[in-house]
């Protein structure tokens, strides 16, 4: 152990390499001579899309104890051959941000705060306000007494940045409620 | 786009939205093509292409169609592609008139709704009458707009009764397309671009030069485009004429040819196609409107008569499929298979016209997913005002974005219009998944669906949307359980069972099989369905998109398909998977020559194989795979069978490429130029300053400027035009709160000229005002050169650049005052988008005042100009123009006539 | 003992035994769309800290000024009317086959540029304005100041040829701040992560600036380059402006860029860091600018502190051996 220690100082690694301007070998930390990328020792690379522009870039996502740590191009997609822009290259702060909210916030009329709120009882409250929404402003018919069978009380906007898959049961969940008025970024 | 020898960018900036795209542009140009940027701005993309053409914003139909003009007067047009693939040999109803014949309108329209009868603009048919569209009679042009009808033809053209059409095919006849199209743009001259955009005849010359050089048999020209184009009140009308000029060059269905649309944002295509749209059913099936779609039949009637050519006719089967994969056995022949289950429209409810009715307290509940319009939409104002007239808002998203917060730090509490503690509405913000922490697909700007796998789970209580919205249907069923009201059959018998991991969440990949569609019964009932030509209307397959049929076929998830780029041919099919039917050009058909040969070598991709008998080449050919060059079934087959073999454009009702538009499109059958809502400048083409047929909002919270030539005009005097950087994303939600981007862009700015920094004193980075009809914000000035001055029909017009990005609020890395406060809303009629684009505004130096001194500012800025909600908000611009409705055969011509 | 000047192999000199090829980028300027992916893959992968006070700096696009501890690639925008085009084209044709302008011996004139200079080269489209965008990054000299000026050992020469500060060495000293002719390494001082406004109070805790104190600059990616993997900003890179691979072909990748834009007309183009007989012994970070160093804050003639010094220990050898010859002498007179 001390025999090696003694062969690590760098004066006489200045002499054994050769290095005697002590600039390369004869230097180098135990940090450097065991440098790692961390993508190297993740613990799985996952195959994604770009969440940002409709280019749909490949993106490579490095996984490490259950957390993000890398997310990059992905040089297979015959789209974007591992190429990223700025906001695609901050992915990985996207997912991992200081200030994104983890939590359930509910601001009750007339409050001038936030509270905290458990997950089931906001999806609870969301569910009694829209069906109690829906009750109240149901139309069955027009004036000429044609089927409407609609609410005109229940609206949303967003889909674009969304999943197909998250698309489909909004709009499938929506106009089976008759909420009609759903819309998203592609009208705008 | 690699295999373009041009390519025109205009009305995008795809260096700067879409830099990994822009790759294929740099690749292109590498190689030796020729790339000219058409902007009013120098942006990062001119930087790097061969040439940047700065534009006056908002005219670009005249350039497109002073380029219409010049390759039919030089007779520059590809005439075998054009004679057999378009209908230019169509000839047109007796009855129609045209804009050069009416001051600008088009004959039927009808001052009194502001909206046109198409009627005269349809089809001969053979024996005289005209081919109007299937169903219940003729659809008055306001309806069709409330519908947002033009948005139903993402994946084809508008029904006709049948394909009996009248030709001449020597073109000559003066009610062919091709004549009527000479006569509409023969005003649309060099000297009128230059009047008109500021763009001097040379410029013009090499870019008409540029593309006829670069078009024909052995070249090709693609356009790309994205809301530069769409966010105008004539916005489609700008695609369709940078369409025409493409047909009429052959520049469509080919390696390298094209119009590309490049839209914003990752799966913004995907929610067109299974839409989360008032007026859409997946596929882009229309909603049932009441009084049209009544019943089934009236609805399918109204989709495509069995008799028209293409692939439409089949539209039971598309509709029967989805309510089966929605209701399962409570969809059934004997209730018309729960058609009535589906809610009717009465009238637009578009975004917009949901943000007055909460105004009116028409709309109690509210969901934002993913979307900010505090800061993203026009007239910002409203929509924060519309929000605190709810009783409940969900915000669904990463961050606590102004559209959560407004109510303790929107602009309104500052300025005092609102008090926090007078506000009713109860907000609840959920925290959402990214994009690793869910699996999913998106769909991207080629129609190509790619599958994402999940990476990890989401922290905290952050959910994805398709974790809430199945727990928020569960929830809501398990309340109405055993209710007996029949309004709560739809919701009750709706097909809710999608298997869950342990966690209770469900598989995306089995709603994706939803989506894909089954086979219902027989010996392959529960198998998925290969392709779209396997529905069947008679109840025995589900499919919940029948657009994306095939996607799961065999029980395969092809939007996860990874293979390698490296490893694949150019058209690179087992990546991902593009709808339909994973072809990656559609109307690829016309990449042959009517005999079915490559009309070049150079540009071959689909061909006609005589020995094998089929149609084969790069990619899966957009046909009847077996249907020869010279065939000419007869027409009243109808539906794909009709398709005659020069027929490339298979969804179209009469198998060609629309020169001139019979249907479909509400505002005029052919491009137009008209000038914006709000501009300084006189429309010199035409009397009718505006879109006749743009949808206006006359409100005292949605005033416009006065346009030129009326009184307050030079109160406004500048054009503003509003954009996005390529460091940030649309209204800042994904990038204001990341420091690494926020760093990049920290502040607001708008960008002016020299010229006009000299002219109202603004001093480079110091403060500007900007000061439009509705409100007033705040920026730093970036003076540059990059922003020029254009010489328009004898004055000069200044033009200032405003990113979006920013937004007033208190939680994000930066904040700042918000472009799309100054904004309007004024609408285009055809696809109900927004004219967010060009307007109208004032700039001086110095910041804007705070509190109820901005009001005040705003209002004396309105008293000044005379501004009333009447002010430009008339549908015909001259008075003597209302009431036209030129007779059969009557000359029509008006009073005024063409100036 | 290796070279302090001139042309030679860094790596060698370093005398590492298992040595690759000399590694470096070549920025191509010219199909730059400014689009700062660089930027932020580089900070994304080096975990570097947010700087500078969220305003806008004052410099067209560009706000983040200079490469500094935290930012070890820089984008620059610069703005130009015909004229200096002009002169630029003029300036580039007379460099043709320069590495680096005006530094070195006088260049013999290249027989490739007489030829050029003669063609007529006009490009169709001369434009009347033109916005320069240039990524900047650590030129990883061939004589690299920083390191010859250590005197900790933090800085090396890693087997690629490149320069890397050890941050675990490092003491903060600062030398090599004043070593640097490019002014690209620097002490990290106040960057931080922070945020402009106040949070929420369930908002997790920032991650701590790792590094205060100690110098820091691009390692041209280390920790990716042992493990074969393109450095970070290369690989965002989207329409490949910085490009990566072994010098000599980066080196010969740039020159037949150059040859090709002069070709076209575009004489304005001209090579930067690719003269081993410039005052740093070339650099392993080349780059084709459209215009004079200076316009891009680049220094146009960089000389490295310590190429002086065989000169300097020459003479200083002479004044100490005669020095000790003297003192001998007089010892010796003394002895006697």
């Amino acid at each position: 152990m001390a025999r090696r220690s003694f062969l690590q100082w760098p004066v006489v690694r200045q002499l054994s390499t050769g290095d005697l301007l002590g600039r390369g070998p004869a230097v180098t930390s135990p940090q450097t001579r065991t440098i790692t990328p961390r993508t190297a020792t993740a613990d799985r690379v996952v195959q994604s899309v770009c969440p940002y522009c409709a280019v749909g870039c490949g993106q490579r996502v490095y996984v490490k104890d259950e957390k993000v740590v890398q997310i990059e191009g992905d040089p297979d997609s015959p789209i974007s051959r591992g190429r990223l822009c700025p906001k695609g290259s901050a992915s990985e702060q996207l997912v991992n941000s200081p200030g994104r909210q983890t939590g359930v916030l509910y601001r009750a009329p007339r409050s001038t705060e936030w509270q905290q709120l458990d997950l089931a009882t906001a999806i609870d409250m969301v569910a009694d306000r829209f069906i109690e929404t829906r009750r109240r402003t149901w139309q069955q018919e027009d004036e000429k007494g044609r089927l409407l069978r609609r609410t005109m009380g229940i609206a949303s906007l967003g889909g674009a940045t969304l999943d197909n898959e998250e698309n489909y049961l909004i709009k499938k969940l929506f106009t089976a409620a008759g909420a009609v008025q759903i819309e998203n970024q592609a009208r705008i | 786009m690699a295999n373009a020898d041009c390519i025109i960018i205009q009305g995008s900036n795809m260096a700067e939205c879409h830099p990994v795209g822009y790759q294929w542009v740099a690749e292109a140009k590498a190689r030796g093509a020729k790339v000219i940027h058409v902007d009013p701005r120098f942006t990062r993309t001119s930087a790097v292409a061969d040439k940047h053409i700065p534009i006056r914003a908002g005219s670009d139909v005249v350039l497109l169609g002073a380029l219409i003009n010049y390759v039919l007067t030089h007779d520059l047009w590809f005439k075998e592609y054009v004679s057999a693939y378009t209908n230019a040999a169509t000839l047109v109803h007796a009855d129609y008139r045209d804009a050069e014949d009416l001051g600008g309108l088009f004959s039927g329209f009808d001052p009194e709704t502001g909206a046109y009868d198409t009627a005269s603009w349809a089809y001969a048919e053979q024996g005289g009458d005209s081919i109007d569209d299937p169903g219940a009679g003729t659809e008055h042009g306001s309806d069709a707009s409330a519908r947002a009808a033009g948005h139903q033809f993402g994946s084809g053209g508008p029904p006709l009764e049948h394909a009996q059409v009248q030709r001449d095919d020597t073109l000559q006849d003066p009610r062919t397309v091709f004549q009527i199209l000479k006569r509409h743009y023969a005003r649309y001259t060099p000297e009128m671009v230059q009047d008109m955009c500021g763009i001097d005849v040379r410029d013009f010359e090499y870019l008409a030069h540029a593309i006829t050089e670069n078009s024909g048999r052995e070249r090709t020209t693609c356009f790309a485009y994205s809301v530069g184009w769409t966010q105008h009140s004539l916005g489609a009308q700008f695609i369709r004429s940078a369409a025409i000029l493409q047909l009429l060059l052959g520049n469509v269905g080919r390696p390298g040819s094209g119009i590309m649309a490049l839209r914003g944002h990752a799966s913004i295509q995907g929610s067109t196609d299974i839409p989360t749209l008032f007026n859409l059913l997946p596929g882009y099936l229309p909603m049932p409107s009441a009084g049209r779609h009544d019943t089934l039949s009236e609805y399918l009637e109204a989709i495509a008569s069995k008799k028209q050519k293409g692939y439409w006719t089949d539209a039971d089967s598309y509709t029967v499929s989805l309510l089966k994969a929605w209701w399962g056995d409570a969809a059934r022949a004997e209730n018309d298979w729960a058609y009535d289950y589906l809610p009717r429209l009465n009238g637009a409810h578009g975004t917009y016209e949901t943000v007055m009715s909460m105004l009116e307290d028409k709309v109690e509940g509210y969901f934002l997913l993913g979307q900010n319009p505090a800061v993203g939409s026009s007239n910002g104002r409203m929509q924060r005002m519309g929000m605190s007239h709810l009783k409940w808002l969900v915000v669904r998203d990463l961050n606590l974005i102004e559209s959560a917060t407004w109510w303790k730090d929107g602009p309104e509490i500052e300025s005092g219009e609102l008090r926090t503690e007078d506000i009713e509405t109860e907000v609840f913000f959920m925290p959402a998944a990214t994009h690793v922490e869910k699996a999913g697909s998106f769909t991207q700007t080629q129609r190509l669906l790619q599958w994402r796998h999940q990476a990890v789970a989401p922290p905290g209580e952050c959910q994805s949307e398709l974790q809430f919205f199945f727990q928020l249907g569960q929830r809501i069923r398990e309340k109405l359980a055993g209710s007996e009201d029949e309004r709560d059959r739809p919701l009750l018998d709706l097909t809710w069972d999608y298997p869950t991991d342990e966690h209770g969440d469900p598989d995306a990949e089995a709603v994706l099989a939803e989506i894909n569609g089954r086979h219902l019964n027989g010996p392959d009932a529960g198998k998925p369905l290969s392709a779209y030509t396997e529905l069947r209307a008679d109840g025995s397959t589900s499919a919940g998109c029948w657009i994306y049929t095939g996607v799961y076929a065999d029980g395969i998830n092809h939007a996860a398909n990874r293979k390698p780029g490296q490893e694949q041919g150019p058209a690179a099919s087992e990546w991902g998977w593009a709808w339909p039917a994973n072809r990656r050009i559609l109307y690829n058909r016309a990449s042959a020559d009517p005999a079915g040969k490559p009309w070049s070598e150079r540009k071959k991709y689909v061909w006609w194989d005589q020995e094998k008998g089929r149609w084969v080449g790069d990619d899966v050919p957009d046909f009847p795979v077996d249907r020869a060059p010279g065939s000419q079934p007869d027409p009243d087959l109808g539906g794909a069978a009709a398709l005659t073999g020069d027929d490339p454009f298979i969804m179209q009702a009469d198998g060609k490429g629309w020169l001139f538009a019979p249907k479909g499109v509400v505002d005029g059958p052919l491009p137009t130029h008209y000038e914006p809502q709000e501009s300084p400048v006189a429309n010199a083409l035409y009397p009718q300053q505006q879109n006749p047929a743009r949808l206006v909002f006359p409100r005292a919270d949605n005033l416009s400027a006065p346009s030129a030539g009326t009184p307050g005009a030079d109160v406004y005097p500048y054009v503003f035009t509003t954009y996005r950087l390529t460091e940030h994303h649309t209204a800042g939600g994904m990038s204001r709160w990341l420091p690494y981007l926020s760093e990049l862009q920290p502040e607001m700015f708008c960008e002016v000229s020299p010229e006009l920094a000299a002219e109202r004193g603004l001093e480079p980075y110091g403060w500007a005002t900007i000061i439009s009809a509705r409100s007033a914000i705040e920026a730093k000035v970036l003076v540059t050169d990059r922003m020029r001055p254009l010489a328009v029909g004898g004055h000069t017009v200044h033009q200032i650049g405003l990113p979006y990005h920013w937004g007033v609020g208190s939680n994000a890395v930066v904040s700042g005052d918000a472009a799309n406060d100054l904004l309007g809303v004024t609408l285009d009629p055809n696809v109900q988008i927004q004219e967010s684009k060009v307007a109208s505004c004032d700039i001086r130096p110095g910041r804007r005042p705070r509190g109820e001194e901005l009001l005040a500012l705003v209002s004396e800025y309105q008293a000044r100009a005379g501004v009333t909600i009447e002010t430009g908000n008339r549908a015909v611009t001259n008075p003597a123009l209302e009431g036209i409705e030129p007779g059969p055969g009557e000359g029509g011509r008006a009073a005024g006539g063409p100036g | 003992m290796g070279q302090l000047s001139g042309p030679t192999d860094p790596t060698a000199d370093a005398h590492w035994e298992h040595s690759h090829p000399r590694k470096g980028f070549f920025t191509d300027t010219s199909i730059c769309i400014g689009c700062k992916a660089c930027e932020v893959a580089c900070k994304e992968w080096n975990h570097n800290p947010q700087d500078g006070n969220l305003e806008l700096l004052g410099s067209s696009y560009d706000n983040t000024g200079s490469l500094g501890a935290s930012t070890w690639r820089h984008v620059a925008f610069i703005e130009q009317g015909q004229e200096r085009i002009t002169e630029a084209r003029e300036t580039g044709r007379a460099l043709v086959n320069l590495g680096m302008p005006r530094i070195g011996p006088p260049a013999p004139a290249a027989p490739a540029a007489t030829d050029l200079a003669e063609a007529d080269t006009t490009p169709p489209d001369t434009a009347d304005f033109r916005w320069l965008i240039s990524s900047d990054v650590c030129k990883h000299c061939t004589h690299a100041g920083c390191l010859d000026v250590c005197p900790t050992g933090a800085l090396f020469r890693t087997e690629f040829g490149t320069v890397v500060v050890q941050d675990d060495v490092c003491n903060g000293c600062g030398t090599c701040v004043a070593g640097c002719p490019f002014g690209v390494i620097e002490r990290r001082s106040n960057g931080t992560v922070k945020v402009a406004t106040s949070r929420e109070e369930q908002h997790t805790e920032h991650p701590a600036v790792p590094n205060v104190g100690v110098a820091q600059k691009c390692t041209l990616c280390y920790d990716r380059l042992v493990a074969d993997e393109t450095p970070a900003c290369a690989k965002a890179c989207p329409t490949t402006s910085i490009k990566f691979g072994n010098h000599d072909d980066m080196v010969e990748t740039a020159r037949e860029r150059v040859a090709g834009l002069h070709a076209q007309g575009l004489t304005e183009a001209r090579l930067y860091g690719a003269n081993e007989l410039d005052g740093v012994g070339g650099t392993g970070s080349v780059f084709l600018l459209l215009d004079e160093p200076e316009v891009y804050g680049l220094p146009p003639d960089p000389r490295v502190p310590t190429a002086d010094l065989p000169r300097m220990y020459r003479r200083a050898g002479m004044a100490v051996a005669g020095m000790v010859a003297a003192a001998a002498v007089a010892f010796l007179k003394g002895r006697a």
